[in-house]
Formats: C-alpha cells, sequence, structure tokens
C-alpha cells in the first residue's frame, strides 16, 4: 500500500496503526531499500506543504520537517544558524540537499548524520505528532542510538524549533572526511558562541558527530568556556578531557584514536572561528 | 534446473501522469518504484543511467521541476503533475545545448556513462549562472562520479560552456593529416544526447530477467534445499540453474591453463559473493521476489583471508592442485644483486603493503542473451568479446562459431570486464529456456563479485654509488589473488619484468608470488600489479637519493633507460626511450616547485605544509612474451565509402576514434567516409582485448596495415600509380595522379566479395617479443611507454589530511594520435592513481557501496599538466605508444614522495588516509623509528 496525504491529519490517521514506513525525499529509504522488494505500507508524507519551511515565532524558529537540507540554505536565518547552514551544504551532493528533509536526517539518526550537531548546539527540540496528540523534546532527548529514536511508528516528526536565546551568537561547523563531496564524516563539529558585551563568552556549545552512537555536546567544555575571552585563540583551551564524553569507533573510514585527535583539532578551529568572527 | 510454467505475479500498479522534456506522459506503475526505472523501463528514456541506486554517483541526476536529484531516490508517485528534464531533453535547452557541444570539443565524455548525469546537474548550474567559478561548477557537479575523466575536461567544459569561440565542434581533418589533431571521438554525439547503448540500455521485449544467488561467506559449503517446489511456489519464476545444469564445462578463466572459476559453485564457495544459483523470472515478479527466501543452508567455514595465513604449511588449500595455495611465480633475475648490495655504498629497504582497489566504473555490469536456433548470441559490455565467445563455447559445450558476443559500449573498464560477469548466467538461462534474458547487477553485487587490484606486500633493498647510480635492486612481492586464478598469472609476471622502473639497474632480482585466498578474485586493474611496484620502488629510489645527497629528480635522470641500456630481461630497445626526456621536461618545473616549498615551509608553525614528489614510470604494451594479435578488417562499399571493422572495444580510451584516425591516413582518404563496424564476432575479427594498452599500438598498426593495403589496392584498381591520391566519392573513387591525370572507376556495379564489399583489405598484426628464459631474460616486449608525474601538494598535519594540488604529467607516447584523448587518458590516470594513494581500499564484507568506498570526487581532483612526449616507437603505427595504463602508474608514488617531502613520513601501508597520516606525524614527532 502507497498512500500520498495531503494534510497532516490523513498522514497521522494512516499512521496510527503503526505498521506503515514514511517516505517522503526519499535519500535514505531507498538506498536502505537497496534491491529487495517493498513489503511494508508506505506513507509518502512529501505532500504534506504545512510541514514544509522556515518561520519565526515569538520565541521560537520553526524549521517545518520537510524542510530540505537547500530549503534551509536560501532560507533567511539569523547568524546563529550558519552553522547548520554549512552543514546542510555538506549533507551529500546538491541532488541530496534537493531532496533530503531535516525530519528525515534526524529520524534516520545516523551516528554521522550532518544536520544533528549543529542542532544540538541550538538546542533544539522536535516536535511529534501523531493521532493521539503532539509532544515535544529535545533533541538530545529524542535521538537514543545508531538508526534509534523516541519516534514511536504512528508519529510523524512535524518540525524542529529552535529556541530564539542566542540568535546573534557566531557559528561554526566543520566536517571531516576523506573525499570533498558525497562524504560520510570522519568526525564533525559544530559551535555556537555568544560573546557578552565585556567581550567574554556568554554561551558556548559545542557538539561533535561521528564519534559515538549518537552526536554529543561537550559539557564540560561548554562550561569551561563560559566567561573565558572571546578573542582568538578561544580554541586553545580546548583539551582531550573536554572530550571524553565520546566514545569513538574504529571503521573503514578511520580509527578511534584518530577521531579522537581529529576531533580536538576540529573543535579548537571551530571555535577559533566563531571568536574570529566576532 | 527446476522449471514451472508461467503464472503472472500481480503487481499494485497505479496510473500517474507526469511531463518528461516537455512531453505529458502517463505511466502506468507501482508508485513506490524508482524514478530511473519508469524512464528507462516505462518510458524507454535510457539516457538516464542507473550506477549505485543510492544517490552515491549521480549517473541518474535528472531535473525535477528544475532542480537536480538523484532518480533512483525519488518514487514514481512524487513525480506525479512534476516536469522531468533529462538528458534526453536537454537539447531544448539553449544552455543544455550548448554544453553537449562544449562537452565534445573539451573531450569531457569518455566511457560516457557518468555524462548524462554530468551534463544534467552542470545544466541546471547554467541557467542560474552563465559564467561559474570553477568552485560553483565544483558544487553543481560534485554529486556525479566520474572515473575515466579526472574531471577537469568536464569542469572546463561547464565553464567554458558559453563562450563564442566554442561555436565550431567538428575538426574535420583533410585526407592524410587526421593523426596528430584533437578530433572529437566519433562516438561523442551519442554519448552527450543519451543515446548510446550500454549493457543495460537495450533487451528484447519481454525479456525475462535473472537474479544471481551468492554466498555471503568468504567460505562455506551449501546444500540446497526443494527448488522444484521454490519454483512452483512462486508464480511467475521460470527456473532456477545451478552447476548441474552447465552443460559444458563449468569452468572459466581468462588465462585458459588457469582457469578454475565455476559459473556456480558446486559445493563449497570460495569467496562472499561467488555464484552458487541463478533465479529467471518474468521481469514484475523478478524484481519483487524476495532472494532471502531461497532454498540454500550455509555452513560457514573459516576463511584464509591473508597471505601469511594462506602460505602457512598448515592451511587448507584453496584449489587442492594449487601447493602452498601459491598459484603462480613471477622471477627476473639479473647479474648479481647479492654482491651487489653487499658492495654497494649506499643502501635502502623498505617493505609496503596495498590492499585492494575496486574498479567503480559507474556502469555496473550488465546485458542479455538469446537463444537463435542452435546459436546463442549475447550482447552485454565486455573489454573482450572473442575471450567471452571461448569461455561461453566451453561451458555452453557448443563450438566457438555458435556463439555470438555482441559488446556494447562499456562504462568504464579498467581491467574488471575483462573477465565474465554476467555473460555465462546470461547465455546459460537463455540457451535452457528458449527465451532472452537479461540481467543488470546491483553496484553491491558488482563490488563483490567481480575482480580487484591485487593487494600486495612488497619487500626490496636497493643499492647506489655514492654518485647517486643504481647498482642494484632485489625485489620480493606477494599478491593477494584471492579464490580463483583471473589475471594474477599476468601480475606476477608482468610485475617483475617492471620493478626496476625505466631505469639501468645492472644487478637485479624480482621474485612474485600470486597467493590464492578465500576472498574476490584480484585481476586485472590498470597495470596489472606495475602500480604497486611502483609505490614501492619509487619510494624507495627517494631514499637512495636523499641517502646519496642527489636531488631527486637528478637521480632519476642518471639512472635513466636509454635506447642502448639494457633493461633488466636484458632487452635493448634500440629507439624509442623517451624516460630522460619526460624527466627533463619536468625539471624546470621541480626546480620551481621546490623553491616555492622551501619559501612556503619556512619558518611557519602553521599547520599547513607543501610538499612535491616525483616519479618515473615505464609500461610494456600488450602481452609480456606471449602472441596478440589484432586483425583490422576494412572494406570498400559501392556507395564509395569505406567500412572499418573495428573489433578493439573503446571503453571510453577512444580507440574507435583513434584507430580510424590511423586507418585513415593509411588509406589516404578523410574519416568522415568511414563506416564503423563494431566489434561484434560475428562480423568483425578479433583485435584482442582492450588492455594492457595495447589498442592504439596493436589494432593501431593493423589498422595502418589494413589501411596501407587497401590503398594499394584501390590504386591498383584504378590503374594509377603508388603515389596517387585517392578521392572516394558518393558511388565512385578517383584516384589522381602527380601529372595531373585522374582515373575515376564507378563502384555502383562493381562486384562484391565474400565479405560484401568491393575490395576487402585484411591485416594483423602481433608484436614481435621473444620469451622470456628461467631468469626472465628475453624480449616481452615490443614498445614501452615511459612517463613521469611530478605531484604538488598541500598536508594538514593536525588532521592528516592531503589535498593535491596540482599534478604535471610528462608522457612519451611516441606519437600523440590524438593529443585530447591522450590528455583524457593522463587526466584520468591521475584522479585513479590519487585515489589509490589517498583513498581507495576495498574491504571485502565491508562497505560494499559507493560511500563506503571512495572514489576521487570533482573536488579532490587537482589542475593537471600533460607534457606529450613524442619519441617515436619503430614499430607503433605512424611511432604510437600505449598510454591507458601508463597514465595511472606514476600518480601515487609521486604523491607519497610529496608527501614524505612535506612532513618526513612514509606510510607501510596504504592508502594515505587522514588517520594514518595523522599517526605518522606523531610517531615521527615523539621521536619514534621512521614512519
Amino acid at each position: 500500500m502507497y498512500t500520498r496525504p495531503k494534510t497532516l491529519e490523513e498522514a497521522v490517521a494512516i499512521l496510527a496503526d503503526g505498521e506503515a514506513q514514511v517516505l517522503s525525499g526519499g535519500t535514505d529509504f531507498y538506498p536502505a531499500l537497496g534491491d529487495r522488494p517493498v513489503r511494508t505500507p508506505i506513507v509518502d508524507v512529501s505532500r504534506l506543504d504545512e510541514l514544509r519551511g522556515v518561520s519565526t515565532e515569538k520565541d521560537w524558529i520553526r524549521i517545518g520537517g520537510l524542510t530540505t537540507w537547500s530549503e534551509v540554505i536560501r532560507a533567511s536565518l539569523a547568524r546563529c544558524f550558519d552553522a547548520l547552514k554549512s552543514a546542510a551544504r555538506e549533507v551529500g551532493s546538491v541532488q541530496i540537499q534537493n531532496r533530503g528533509t531535516v525530519a528525515g536526517n534526524l529520524c534516520n539518526a545516523s551516528p554521522a548524520a550532518d544536520g544533528v550537531p549543529p542542532l544540538l548546539a541550538l538546542d533544539a527540540e522536535v516536535e511529534l505528532v501523531a493521532r493521539s496528540g503532539r509532544r515535544r523534546m529535545p533533541l538530545a532527548e529524542f535521538i537514543v542510538g545508531n538508526r534509534k529514536t523516541q519516534r514511536r511508528a504512528d508519529e510523524l516528526l512535524a518540525a524542529v524549533l529552535v529556541p530564539r536565546k542566542i540568535e546573534d551568537a557566531a557559528s561554526a561547523f566543520l566536517k571531516l572526511g576523506a573525499r570533498r563531496y558525497l562524504v560520510i564524516s570522519i568526525s564533525m563539529v559544530a559551535a555556537v558562541v555568544q560573546i557578552g558585551r565585556s567581550g567574554q563568552v556568554e554561551e558556548a556549545r559545542v557538539a561533535v558527530g561521528s564519534c559515538s552512537a549518537v552526536a554529543r555536546r561537550l559539557t564540560s567544555l561548554e562550561r569551561e568556556l563560559a566567561g573565558a575571552p572571546g578573542r582568538g585563540g578561544l580554541g586553545e583551551l580546548v583539551r582531550s578531557e573536554h572530550l571524553t564524553e565520546l566514545s569513538p569507533i574504529d571503521d573503514v573510514r578511520a580509527t578511534a584514536e584518530y577521531r579522537a585527535d581529529a576531533s580536538l583539532t576540529l573543535v579548537r578551529r571551530a571555535l577559533n572561528a566563531c571568536v574570529g568572527k566576532n | 534446473m527446476a522449471t514451472v510454467g508461467e503464472n503472472p505475479a500481480t503487481v499494485e500498479a497505479v496510473s500517474i501522469s507526469f511531463s518528461v522534456n516537455g512531453r505529458k506522459v502517463t505511466v502506468t506503475s507501482s508508485p513506490a518504484q524508482r524514478l530511473t526505472r519508469v524512464l528507462r523501463e516505462d518510458l524507454g528514456l535510457t539516457g538516464t543511467k542507473v550506477g549505485c541506486d543510492a544517490g552515491d554517483c549521480g549517473a541518474c541526476t535528472v531535473l525535477l521541476d528544475g532542480e537536480p536529484v538523484c532518480a533512483c531516490l525519488v518514487s514514481a508517485a512524487q513525480v506525479a503533475g512534476c516536469e522531468v528534464t533529462t538528458v534526453e531533453g536537454l537539447q531544448e535547452w539553449e544552455v543544455g545545448k550548448r554544453l553537449q557541444h562544449s562537452f565534445l570539443s573539451h573531450g569531457a565524455a569518455q566511457c560516457g556513462a557518468c555524462t548524462p548525469g554530468m551534463l544534467v546537474a552542470a545544466t541546471a548550474l547554467l541557467e542560474k549562472n552563465q559564467s561559474p567559478s570553477e568552485a560553483e561548477v565544483l558544487n553543481a557537479i560534485g554529486g556525479v562520479l566520474c572515473r575515466c575523466t579526472g574531471y577537469r575536461k568536464i569542469i572546463s567544459a561547464v565553464r567554458e560552456a558559453g563562450s563564442k569561440d566554442d561555436a565550431t565542434v567538428t575538426v574535420q581533418a583533410k585526407a592524410g593529416t587526421a593523426v596528430g589533431q584533437r578530433l572529437v571521438r566519433l562516438d561523442g554525439q551519442r554519448k552527450i544526447d543519451g543515446t548510446e547503448i550500454f549493457g543495460d540500455d537495450e533487451a528484447p521485449a519481454g525479456a525475462l530477467v535473472l537474479r544471481v544467488i551468492r554466498s555471503p561467506y568468504h567460505r562455506a559449503r551449501f546444500e540446497f534445499g526443494d527448488l522444484a517446489e521454490f519454483v512452483r511456489t512462486n508464480p511467475g519464476v521460470h527456473a532456477v540453474f545451478t552447476a548441474k545444469d552447465v552443460p559444458g564445462r563449468n569452468c572459466y578463466g581468462v588465462i585458459p591453463p588457469f582457469a578454475d572459476q565455476p559459473v556456480f559453485a558446486e559445493k563449497e564457495a570460495r569467496f562472499r559473493g561467488e555464484a552458487v544459483a541463478a533465479v529467471v523470472g518474468d521481469a514484475a515478479v523478478m524484481d519483487a521476489l524476495d532472494l532471502s527466501k531461497f532454498p540454500i543452508a550455509w555452513e560457514e567455514l573459516v576463511p584464509l583471508k591473508e597471505i601469511d595465513a594462506a602460505l602457512a604449511p598448515d592451511a587448507p588449500l584453496v584449489h587442492p592442485n594449487r601447493e602452498g595455495n601459491v598459484l603462480v611465480r613471477g622471477r627476473v633475475v639479473r647479474g648479481d644483486v647479492d654482491q651487489a648490495l653487499a658492495t654497494a655504498e649506499i643502501i635502502a629497504e623498505a617493505e609496503y603493503e596495498t590492499g585492494f582497489v575496486e574498479h567503480a566504473y559507474i556502469e555496473p555490469e550488465a546485458g542479455f542473451a538469446r537463444r537463435v536456433g542452435d546459436q546463442i548470441e549475447i550482447q552485454a559490455c565486455t573489454q573482450s568479446p572473442y575471450m567471452d565467445r571461448s569461455d561461453i563455447a566451453a561451458i555452453l559445450g557448443i563450438a566457438p562459431e555458435r556463439v555470438r558476443i555482441i559488446p556494447t559500449a562499456v562504462g568504464g573498464g579498467f581491467g574488471s570486464k575483462l573477465d565474465l560477469s554476467v555473460q555465462p548466467f546470461l547465455a546459460l538461462a537463455a540457451w535452457h529456456l528458449g527465451q532472452p534474458v537479461r540481467m543488470l547487477y546491483s553496484r553491491t553485487e558488482s563490488m563483490i563479485s567481480t575482480t580487484k587490484r591485487h593487494p600486495s606486500r612488497m619487500r626490496l633493498r636497493g643499492g647506489c654509488t655514492r654518485e647517486g647510480k643504481m647498482v642494484g635492486l632485489d625485489f620480493v612481492a606477494d599478491f593477494n589473488t584471492g579464490a580463483y586464478s583471473s589475471w594474477g598469472p599476468t601480475v606476477a609476471a608482468r610485475v617483475p619484468v617492471h620493478a626496476s622502473g625505466p631505469y639501468f639497474v645492472p644487478h637485479y632480482r624480482a621474485l612474485t608470488r600470486a597467493v590464492h585466498t578465500h576472498l574476490v578474485p584480484a585481476g586485472a586493474f590498470r597495470g596489472f600489479g606495475v602500480p604497486q611496484a611502483a609505490i614501492a620502488q619509487e619510494q624507495l629510489y627517494d631514499e637512495l637519493a636523499d641517502r646519496a645527497g642527489v636531488d631527486r629528480l637528478e637521480f632519476r635522470i642518471l639512472n635513466a633507460l636509454d635506447d642502448q641500456t639494457p633493461t633488466v630481461t636484458g632487452q635493448v630497445l634500440g629507439a624509442g626511450v623517451g624516460i630522460r626526456a619526460c624527466l627533463e621536461a619536468l625539471r624546470p618545473k621541480w626546480q620551481a616547485a621546490r623553491r616555492q616549498v622551501a619559501e612556503l615551509n619556512a619558518g611557519a608553525s602553521r599547520p599547513l605544509r607543501r610538499g612535491v614528489g616525483v616519479a618515473g614510470m615505464w609500461y610494456g604494451c600488450g602481452n609480456t612474451s606471449l602472441p596478440n594479435p589484432s586483425t583490422i578488417r576494412i572494406g570498400l562499399k559501392r556507395n564509395g565509402r569505406i567500412a572499418l571493422h573495428q573489433g578493439a572495444v573503446d571503453i571510453g580510451q577512444g580507440s574507435n576514434t583513434i584507430v580510424t584516425q590511423i586507418c585513415a591516413d593509411a588509406l589516404g582518404a578523410p574519416m568522415e567516409r568511414f563506416d564503423l563496424v563494431s566489434g561484434d564476432t560475428a562480423i568483425t575479427p578479433d583485435c584482442g582485448k582492450t588492455s594492457a594498452s595495447r589498442q592504439t599500438f596493436v589494432t593501431g598498426k593493423a589498422a595502418q596495415m589494413a589501411g596501407t593495403q587497401l590503398r594499394a589496392a584501390i590504386l591498383k584498381l584504378a590503374d594509377a600509380c603508388e603515389c596517387g591520391i585517392i578521392q572516394l566519392e558518393e558511388g565512385a573513387v578517383t584516384a589522381s595522379e602527380k601529372e595531373g591525370q585522374s582515373r575515376r572507376v564507378e563502384l555502383g556495379s562493381m562486384p562484391l566479395d565474400e565479405h560484401g564489399y568491393v575490395i576487402t583489405a585484411e591485416a594483423t598484426f602481433d608484436p614481435p617479443t621473444s620469451p622470456l628464459d628461467e631468469n626472465g631474460q628475453g624480449n616481452p616486449y615490443a614498445v614501452f611507454g615511459f612517463g613521469a608525474h611530478m605531484a604538488e601538494i598541500e598536508v594538514d598535519t593536525e588532521l592528516g589530511t592531503v589535498r593535491v594540488l596540482k599534478v604535471t604529467a610528462a608522457h612519451d607516447v611516441g606519437r600523440a594520435i590524438n593529443p585530447t584523448l591522450i590528455e583524457g587518458q593522463i587526466e584520468g590516470g591521475v584522479a585513479q592513481g590519487l585515489g589509490m594513494a589517498l583513498m581507495e581500499e576495498f574491504f571485502p564484507g565491508r562497505g560494499e557501496n559507493l560511500h563506503d568506498y571512495l572514489i576521487p570526487s570533482a573536488g579532490d581532483v587537482p589542475p593537471v599538466e600533460s607534457i606529450l612526449i613524442e619519441d617515436p616507437s619503430p614499430i607503433g603505427p605512424f611511432g604510437a605508444k600505449g598510454i591507458g595504463e601508463q597514465a595511472v602508474i606514476p600518480t601515487a608514488p609521486a604523491i607519497l614522495n610529496a608527501l614524505h617531502d612535506a612532513v618526513g613520513v612514509r606510510l607501510p601501508r596504504i592508502p594515505a588516509t587522514p588517520d594514518r597520516v595523522r599517526a605518522a606525524i606523531l610517531k615521527k614527532n615523539a621521536g619514534g623509528p621512521r614512519g
């Protein structure tokens, strides 16, 4: 069964029995399918225009779940979203950016999902909608493991919500891979740094992807950076102990040891890039 | 064989309307069907290629409402009401048309498999931005992988698509002047308008579809369940075939004395991906068939994966008749290397390892077969139609004349499409069922089951004098040849002949072994082991130069072979040894680059360090001391045109064009009078395989001879003297002599010979070589190509990442028949060498796709400056030598030498991935032993 509802209401009604797979941009759905036949019902949500696009609410920026990465790149967004835009440009290729959606990236929950570190660094929340109602939770709680999220089979990820707290903060995203395009990262770092009037770091947020089952914020580092002078050399405050929250593994792309070492460099550079922009 | 009558399956299908290239269409399709399939199968728009079905290669890029997308990731339902633009529709777009034109004139299409995706992706860019920067072009085409071109000509073609001076594409050479000109490739138009027919682009209506059951384990015993029951319970499945159904020999191999690979394993699978059975059925049913339900029980066995494990005294034998798991040994010995190294003033030694490298052509293996009476016809992508014919005949137990191989355009080969892939399955099924049968390998299937570059472990020790004169080299290498022989014997034989590099080495010993394991067969891949050997040897020579205190380039010039110095097999080439000229051409660039690197690195505490490296290369064209003839037939037709039976399969390198250029000049007629006849074994003589850089040289020579013969015959027909000028006209030929006399012969009513021509000329050329003795001494090749590359790189020492900034490539090609095509080979070779050096390693069982296995993308290949040296070969056509493999060999060692120049480390194992480079830098900084 393949359905293509036009409204969210219809979509969640079809999803209510928890049997159907959700399809939108297809950039994860079809690669996972490979040459096997489709065995489950499919709900194609790509026509749910109400879930598309970026809107500004009083306290939140709402990014509809169906917003593609190309739309993120084109959206007019505050400075703290620069990292997210950089990440969007690094998602696969233009072809993938034109189809892949923010919700898909989060729900697929790859440890190397490009969208996750910048959204974690933005303290993003996700909004899940089912026929039985809506719920919200921090992105950091939503993704619980490698390819595992809290999304129930009857829910759609309707939107990502970013609090409008530090919109003028500088942000940066660095992705490390073994080639330029179409690459799955070895490590990636998103940083958001808010400098206070006194020139000191008011708030710093750093998230690292591809170095644990779920991308992680470096909370001990963030605490230590608060109050530090917000100028060039900020990155030099980062030490390897700050990365102990990560649990990198060996795979075809790199060794665990290298991931930890390279992430340290990337975190330093991302922070320096943020203060360099101040 | 288990078979059953027809029982069509039902598929949920709906009616979907959309617009394609401005035309309204309605298809009946499963709504979840990939758009690629809808375009290709339902609408016949086969210009959109399927390379991976995963968004990893971009070959299927189409415009969806003007935006580029991968059609393999779009469902049929999602295009309802939308406008889709494919390569076939680009001529309706002003910029699309200009871009297609530009691709032709820049030589931006080689095999053509990525070309539709490239054109579509770039058209989307040019619609918005008519004069894009290089960075903008890279962003636009970065999602389309190309394995042939190295991207540089594509980038130029996109950037210059709008320029006015690009108005004329077809350079038509006057009679007798084709050789040496940058002529547009003869098959270029088909490649840029989407009409080229590749393996999966054509099949008889209603052809059944075949899928192969493969071993999920490196080594496993297996038992089938009830196959008849499987067929019975799956309506629409017509048959299952296993080893029992092979009517002839269940064994094939590219080198007949070593043939050992079964069509289907009989009791034990020897590698992950080995075929054990084939299921054939109606197309719709086969698409929906869940092969995980196939009745087979596997018992996994402990595999041999590493060379050492396979060589252990108690190791099980992969093949009972191959003692010690050694397939074959290679040996070249000259002088007394032990004595020479014992007394050498300067010594260096090293050990290097390389892994499997995947060919990663964009077109996966595909084709169809049909039975025509007592004959079998196979239309598929292949590099070697006549070899396919012999093996298929043996498998079916019929005479070779009853097998017809019709090669399609080949969407990249690089050596792997020399071996059989889809052909035996298709032939067997069509033979038994009497119905046409087709198949297309999935990307994963292609990667797990077809041959790879041999993993190697090389130990070497070399010595030179204080002045830097080489005195000896001792080289030992083992190659992991995998489960079956494929081209293992060729690699083991070729490497010892080449491991000295293009240098005079008086005392030499090179010993090799090809060792069986339970991994995917390693076979032919651009260079037959020589690229691996060059990585070891060229790095060792840098070490020797450094220890001798001699400039690394000058060291190579000092030791370069010349016309009169013997090679390590004792061959004195006499002429056409252009290695010194190549190295000397690099000298001013080398010196400037060295100065620049020193300046940029001086006193800098920044993490980026520059380096420059150089490496030389030689490569013998054609088979090693074995016959490898090509036969060219040309015929004068009654309409005054020339039929050129050109059997050298063009896998993108350009043999269709090159061979015609040569033949046209030999005949003295313009190329536009030629009609190419393909390498169909029913109508075209054997031009051998497209491998070993032999087509320009061997087939080109045969074409030159045949052209000369036909010229003489035409002049005789016109009763003109030998120096007459031939003019081919509609239905007539005119021969003019110097005195102004001319004789016209009407051809329209002339009698036709057995081939259907007024006159046929046929010539065979087999390069003169001599057998190698027990010490590998003799003349293994009639012609060698020579070259040297210089790589300039930048290393991020904190991350271990390497960026190649520029490669300068000097090649002695004897005579550049078509400089654009030669540059294309060089740029593509550089890209593959770069991939081998920095990112490519295939791990059987892990990452069997194009997002875990990385080949260079458009953003990874630097500008390449090609320097063509023409030191003519006395024997090659117009002096020409091969270039295909020559181009890939020196890039990786040049990059690795540049890496050492930049940061002082050498990696014992390539590729030089960021983690390995960083680890080596850390080790060096910690004061540990040398890298």
